[in-house]
């Protein structure tokens, strides 16, 4: 189980990630982390894979401080929990073959003779839906489709327990990425797996995750049960980001909220930071910020929450 | 005012990449061109605004702009065509405004090489900000002080100041964030209702697709392998393309894990 307790980034004087607390239980099991561009969500996965300096809070898995981990308790963080992220090019050496990609991690992480590693290899490609075979190319031979798999293989090469998966599809075409969603969704039940899945794609969590956590600008505003959320959403910001879904038998989606003009919400020191944007904004949104508390089985940071929940699901404003 | 392409082809040296044997986009009209990545739709929209050419491309046919023929015009023709009559906005919007000059400046150089005044070019520029819902102050920035949005917002009111009849979008919105692309989307509706113009709306998002456009033309290798009304098209695909396109969309309210 992996556990962010306050976890707080700041790059310079800009606070990307603000005193965020996120569980994420063991698998078979998915959170979604979803959120405008800029809101932290690709932050929080450096962090929970130590990518980043931290500036306060804790990351913690199976009770362990992650931050502090050294030798080989930070071995051991470093199996379980592995990360796929949004383009694979950029994490796949030109230069290297695919077999010995997915077998470098394996071979960094335990003593396994390339015999050994290579059979592996071939079991694991054959996993991700490709061929024993394909260990021979070289990455640019592959497809898009195909280098994502790859990159999942050799998430998988070291048997971790939790995946953080950022934007793993985005990239991809949507007949590759139905095939992606899918794969995910077997290796999850076949391994056990949890992860944290990072998407802009409300309709991608809905099919991969239990619950969903929302981030605005670095604040997690609302988290809970993936249904209840996008039925009932509570924060008038879940229902905006809900709202402006396009979908093949609907309307087009009037704009909801307010464009983003200012900016720079997180420089807001007093008050909810989604108030200049909030069709529900009242007076005391601007001087007191809300408390992420438990409203019907969900958490949600807004004053307004109550009646914000008993809107219908299209409507902005109240 | 209308476009009309037939017989066109579109290669690059011996590989012929599109062969699209007719598209139109009608007097008011937004048409949909959807496809994957590698289907031909944008280099056949940089065909329309004559800048296939320029990315190392030939091309061959009929591209007609209200009766008039394009293929054969020069750079200097072109130069003269876009904006003025045609004009395109992409996807990175803030990549494709030149990022040395401040917003105003920009309108300016456009609107100038088309024959107003500067004095002219500076009411007009902020007249289109204000059609497209951005403050005039925002003419003071550079490119890379706006949002995404604002700076598509700002690639629109170019169009919109320079009064072009026919608008090229390659993935307006692929960039953006939902809500973002909302308004987007509604801006562009905004624009061909009360302006009249005409639509070729580039994009591998079959949703924004549905919501938006009048007709749809499928692309797939190169080759429009479906073409239709958009709900109909949509709602019974008749090529099996289609019908892989439609049914391989993530949908909320769907089946859950």
């Amino acid at each position: 189980m992996l556990e962010l307790r306050e976890l707080t980034v700041r790059y310079g004087p800009e606070t990307a990630v603000d005193a965020v607390s996120l569980t994420v239980p063991d698998g078979p099991f998915g959170v979604g982390l979803v959120g405008e561009s800029g809101s932290g969500k690709t932050t929080i996965a450096r962090a929970i894979m130590r990518l980043v300096a931290t500036s306060g809070g804790s990351v913690r898995y199976d009770g362990e401080d992650v931050l502090r981990a050294r030798g080989a308790a930070l071995r051991a963080y470093r199996r379980a929990v592995q990360i796929v992220f949004q383009d694979p090019d950029l994490t796949l050496d030109p230069r290297m073959r695919i077999g010995t990609a997915i077998a470098e991690g394996m071979r960094a992480h335990g003593r396994v003779s390339r015999d050994a590693a290579s059979a592996r290899v071939a079991t694991l490609l054959t996993e991700v839906g490709l061929e024993p075979d394909h260990a021979q190319r070289l990455p640019h031979q592959l497809s898009g489709g195909q280098r994502q798999r790859v990159a999942i293989a050799r998430a998988l090469a070291v048997e971790p327990r939790m995946l953080v998966l950022d934007e793993p599809t985005s990239a991809l075409d949507v007949t590759v990425q139905a095939r992606v969603l899918e794969l995910i969704a077997a290796l999850r039940q076949e391994r056990s797996l949890s992860y944290l899945l990072i998407s802009h794609n409300l309709a991608v969590v809905e099919q991969l995750c239990e619950q969903i956590a929302v981030l605005y600008h670095g604040h997690l505003v609302e988290v809970g049960p993936t249904a209840e959320l996008l039925e009932r959403p509570a924060h008038p910001y879940t229902r905006a980001l809900r709202a402006a879904v396009p979908e093949l038998d609907e309307a087009l989606p009037a704009p909801a909220i307010r464009p983003d003009a200012a900016a720079d919400a997180a420089a807001v020191t007093v008050g909810c930071p989604f108030a200049d944007r909030c069709p529900m904004v009242v007076d005391r949104c601007r001087q007191e910020r809300p408390a992420l508390r438990e409203l019907e089985g969900r958490r949600v940071a807004c004053h307004r929450a109550e009646e914000s929940i008993e809107l219908p699901r299209e409507s902005p404003r109240g | 005012m209308s476009l009309i392409v037939r017989e066109l082809r579109i290669g690059f040296g011996e590989r012929t990449v599109v062969e699209i044997d007719e598209l139109q986009v009608g007097d008011g009209e937004i048409v949909g061109l959807v496809g994957e990545s590698g289907s031909g739709k944008s280099v056949t929209s940089l065909a329309l605004i004559g800048l296939a050419r320029s990315a190392g491309a030939w091309v061959e046919g009929s591209i007609q702009l209200d009766g008039r023929e394009l293929t054969s015009l020069d750079e200097a023709q072109w130069r003269q065509l876009r904006g003025d009559r045609i004009a395109m906005i992409f996807q990175s919007p803030v990549s494709s405004l030149n990022p040395v000059f401040r917003v105003g400046d920009l309108f300016v150089r456009a609107l100038r090489l088309h024959g107003a005044t500067k004095a002219e070019a500076r009411d007009r520029a902020a007249r289109a900000m204000r059609e497209v819902v951005l403050s005039p102050e925002l003419l003071r920035r550079y490119p890379h002080q706006l949002s995404g949005g604002q700076a598509q917002r700002v690639a629109i009111a170019m169009a919109v100041a320079l009064r072009a009849r026919v608008l090229l979008a390659d993935e307006p919105t692929s960039a953006l964030d939902v809500t973002v692309q909302a308004e987007i989307l509604e801006l562009i509706q905004r624009m061909r209702r009360e302006e009249g113009i005409s639509v070729l709306f580039v994009s591998h998002d079959l949703a924004v697709v549905a919501g938006l456009c009048d007709r749809v033309a499928i692309m797939q290798s190169g080759q429009i392998v479906e073409t239709g009304p958009t709900a109909a098209t949509l709602r019974a695909p008749t090529h099996p393309y289609t019908q892989g396109l439609v049914a391989a969309i993530p949908r909320l309210g769907g089946t859950h894990a």
